[in-house]
């Protein structure tokens, strides 16, 4: 067993290794299976791993494996090591099962791209990392992998690095994940001052013995590590550099910034939840910026035209979900969501991918249209990936994900109407832009013609995912309806169950308002954008569209608030006294430089006579003793 | 025989080394200034053989035809290199070749 654990994130390390080293002698075809291949074998040892540890549950709650020690330095050690667990277990079978998909998908979609060993070696080590991250049994280990998984993030999405957009956009997302990561690490260094060591367990237990709740030090450690995980997951006031990072491939899209990477966070705020239930004004918070966010970007997705920005702003409002249902304490509704909302995401992104790919680099949605009897398959599978994201009631996936959390917003002893209020809203708007896409695309009359079809290995990655978006929801039923709770036994051997406050179980009173909301934002959706009456072209021309699109102005208003001053700041302090000492001495330098190269005139005799005097000179010296 | 005093022949010497300082500083002309580089090389030819006479020993003499190899074959490079630079720059003037200069 504890081979197994340490073999998972150790293949696709292994073959990252192989494609750097090698990737110039090998095949298209070789580097491509051995790439996928790698994750497929890593997500059937997960697969093992998985069986294993449900058959033990609940007597033995993680298996850990301690592989050798990383570093030591007076009292600080830390080891590399695994801790298998059920919320663990969770996030691996995501990463390997979704990433081998994925990365079955790439061989197809990058088959004519000159860097396909380079993708490879990049997806290898991103997965790599990721397992890192969610293994890791300490939490510096797992500040590696939340690294790891930001510099392949960094180097996905400028991986068409010709165009200097796509460098600036990769540029941005890491700059601003950096700022997350910054207050993560100071996180880290207050837990191990306090308590001398890394081991999230140990730590987890001594916090809960020995801090009050409410204290200050754990309210600002809650705090910074909320901060690393609002970068990562690109929440607010965070989130700008989600939707520049659709300037990577569309695999990249699918693995990185829906389904595995950007859940970071939510995994990070799930597995120290004992800090964040010590601080209950922080723990208020990831609610507040949760709802919030979910329905800023709600907005934000109705303004887009680029069929992945829609797509990105989706992401955020569904993590914006994840965070709303940690913060009220419903861990198993948030691990639920990103179980599911990676599998519907990850499909969305690969069909979307897939059309724009067909259509030759198109990505306006306004310039598709009627591609759905030339595109059966990706059509129905981006309905299902849809329909499951707009939570359409009963038959999706995301319909069970999304209504427990709407239910815990509501009904647990954080929750509360305002939260439910914005969920339900988020939930419209989610309907909405979900089938705004699906009718400007695949609808109406066609408007480019597809220039190819698209081959098995990208089609069959497609129709695995869309059955996934569907039965997936069908393991954990509320208990108004099947009351099965497979997934939240699972996850309540690691984390703690939600405390309800209302006593009255009205929960279908919820349900059936939270289904009417959703077919009502697809039929508003059937009827702004199939039927197209007038106003909707007067809409897209307002400027309240425009502010949608543009995501609220946040890139504006950092760049008044932060970017400028700091210009500015700079500009003015480049003859500071200090400067000044520094540029003297370099002019010092100049001057000395000119004085000299005077003799260096190239005139032969001018240095003969310099000779000549030279050895006068000696020559007198001499004399004189 | 007709003796002259060691320090006569010696101040010959360095007024024939002189000669040649002179007229390489103040000739233009390269061939000219090779010229004056042999009678300097004469001139510390002629102080070892009138050392080697002063103190009646061969080596002086033996130091001399060395000499007369070394300058032998610097006239053949310099020749050449004189030959060379002429057809480069078309002109022989030390002046108008200076291509080394510091720009500023």
């Amino acid at each position: 067993m504890t081979t197994i654990i340490a073999l998972i994130p150790a293949l696709p390390l292994l073959s990252f290794l192989i494609l750097v080293l090698f990737g110039g002698k090998l095949s298209r075809r070789v580097a491509g299976w051995i790439g996928a291949g790698s994750i497929g074998i890593a997500a059937l040892l997960t697969g093992i791993a998985g069986i294993v540890l449900i058959n033990a549950l609940p007597n033995v709650k993680s298996y850990s494996v301690v592989l050798w020690q990383w570093m030591q330095a007076g009292n600080l050690s830390a080891n590399i090591a695994f801790s298998l667990d059920s919320l663990s277990l969770v996030f691996c079978f995501v990463i390997t099962f979704v990433g081998f998909l994925i990365h079955i998908y790439s061989i197809g979609f990058m088959a004519n791209d000159e860097g396909f060993t380079r993708f490879f070696a990049y997806m290898n080590l991103f997965v790599s990392s990721m397992l890192i991250l969610v293994l890791a049994d300490n939490i510096l280990l797992m500040y590696l992998g939340w690294e790891g998984v930001g510099l392949c993030s960094y180097l996905l999405i400028g991986f068409w690095y010709k165009d200097p957009a796509n460098g600036t956009a990769a540029r941005k997302a890491f700059i601003i994940t950096r700022i997350g990561d910054t207050a993560m690490i100071i996180g880290i260094f207050i837990l191990f001052v306090s308590f001398g060591t890394f081991n999230i367990q140990e730590l987890m237990q001594m916090a809960g013995a020995k801090w009050i709740a409410g204290s200050s030090i754990a309210v600002l450690t809650a705090a910074l590590l909320l901060g690393g995980a609002l970068g990562k997951s690109a929440q607010l006031p965070l989130q700008t550099w989600l939707p520049d990072a659709m300037a990577g491939p569309s695999p990249v899209s699918a693995l990185i910034h829906a389904a595995t990477m950007v859940t970071a966070g939510v995994y990070l705020i799930a597995r120290t939840n004992v800090l964040f239930s010590l601080a209950p004004i922080v723990q208020t918070c990831i609610a507040g910026i949760g709802a919030l966010t979910l329905l800023i970007a709600g907005f934000s997705a109705l303004g887009q035209h680029d069929l992945k920005r829609i797509l990105a702003y989706s992401t955020i409002s569904q993590i914006g979900y994840m965070f709303l249902a940690l913060g009220v304490g419903a861990y198993s509704g948030a691990i639920f969501h990103f179980m599911i909302h990676a599998f519907f995401k990850a499909l969305l992104f690969l069909a979307a991918g897939v059309v724009i790919q067909v259509l030759d680099e198109e990505h306006d949605i306004f310039k598709m249209g009627g591609l759905r009897k030339k595109m059966p398959v990706v059509f129905w599978t981006f309905l299902i990936g849809s329909a499951s994201l707009s939570a359409l009631p009963l038959v999706t996936a995301g319909f069970y994900s999304k209504d427990a959390i709407l239910w815990f917003a509501y009904s647990s002893n954080n929750g509360g109407m305002t939260l439910w209020l914005a969920g339900i809203t988020g939930a419209f708007l989610t309907a909405l832009y979900s089938f705004r896409m699906i009718f400007i695309t695949f609808y109406g009359e066609a408007k480019t013609e597809p220039s190819f079809k698209v081959g098995r290995l990208m089609t069959v990655p497609l129709i695995i995912l869309a059955v996934l978006s569907v039965i997936g929801g069908f393991i954990e039923l509320p208990a108004s309806m099947g009351n099965i709770h497979m997934f939240s036994d699972l996850i309540r051997n690691t984390l703690p169950t939600v405390v309800l406050k209302n006593v009255e179980q009205l929960e279908w009173v919820f349900q059936v308002i939270s289904s009417l909301i959703a077919l009502s934002g697809i039929y508003l959706a059937y009827r702004f954008y199939y039927l197209k009456p007038a106003f909707i072209d007067s809409f897209h021309r307002s400027r309240l569209n425009h502010f949608f699109e543009k995501g609220f102005e946040f890139d504006k208003l950092y760049d008044v608030v932060f970017v400028k001053p700091i210009v500015w700041l700079s500009e003015v302090d480049k003859k500071d006294f200090i400067d000044l000492l520094n540029i003297s001495v370099a002019n010092l330098a100049i001057r000395l430089n000119l004085i000299l190269s005077i003799a260096q005139n190239g005139k032969l005799r001018w240095y003969l006579l310099s000779f000549a005097i030279g050895i006068a000179f000696i020559l007198t010296l001499m004399l004189k003793q | 025989m007709l003796t002259v005093p060691v320090e006569t022949q010696l101040l010959f010497a360095g007024i024939l080394f002189f000669l040649g300082l002179i007229g390489l500083l103040v000739r233009r002309n390269l061939v000219f200034m090779l010229m004056s580089i042999e009678i300097m090389f004469n001139s510390a030819g002629l102080v070892f053989i009138i050392a080697a006479r002063q103190w009646n020993q061969p080596d002086g003499q033996v130091m001399f035809i060395f000499i007369l190899a070394v300058t032998a074959v610097e006239v053949a490079i310099g020749l050449a290199l004189i030959l060379q630079v002429y057809h480069h720059f078309k002109t022989l003037d030390v002046d108008a070749i200076k291509k080394l200069h510091d720009n500023s």
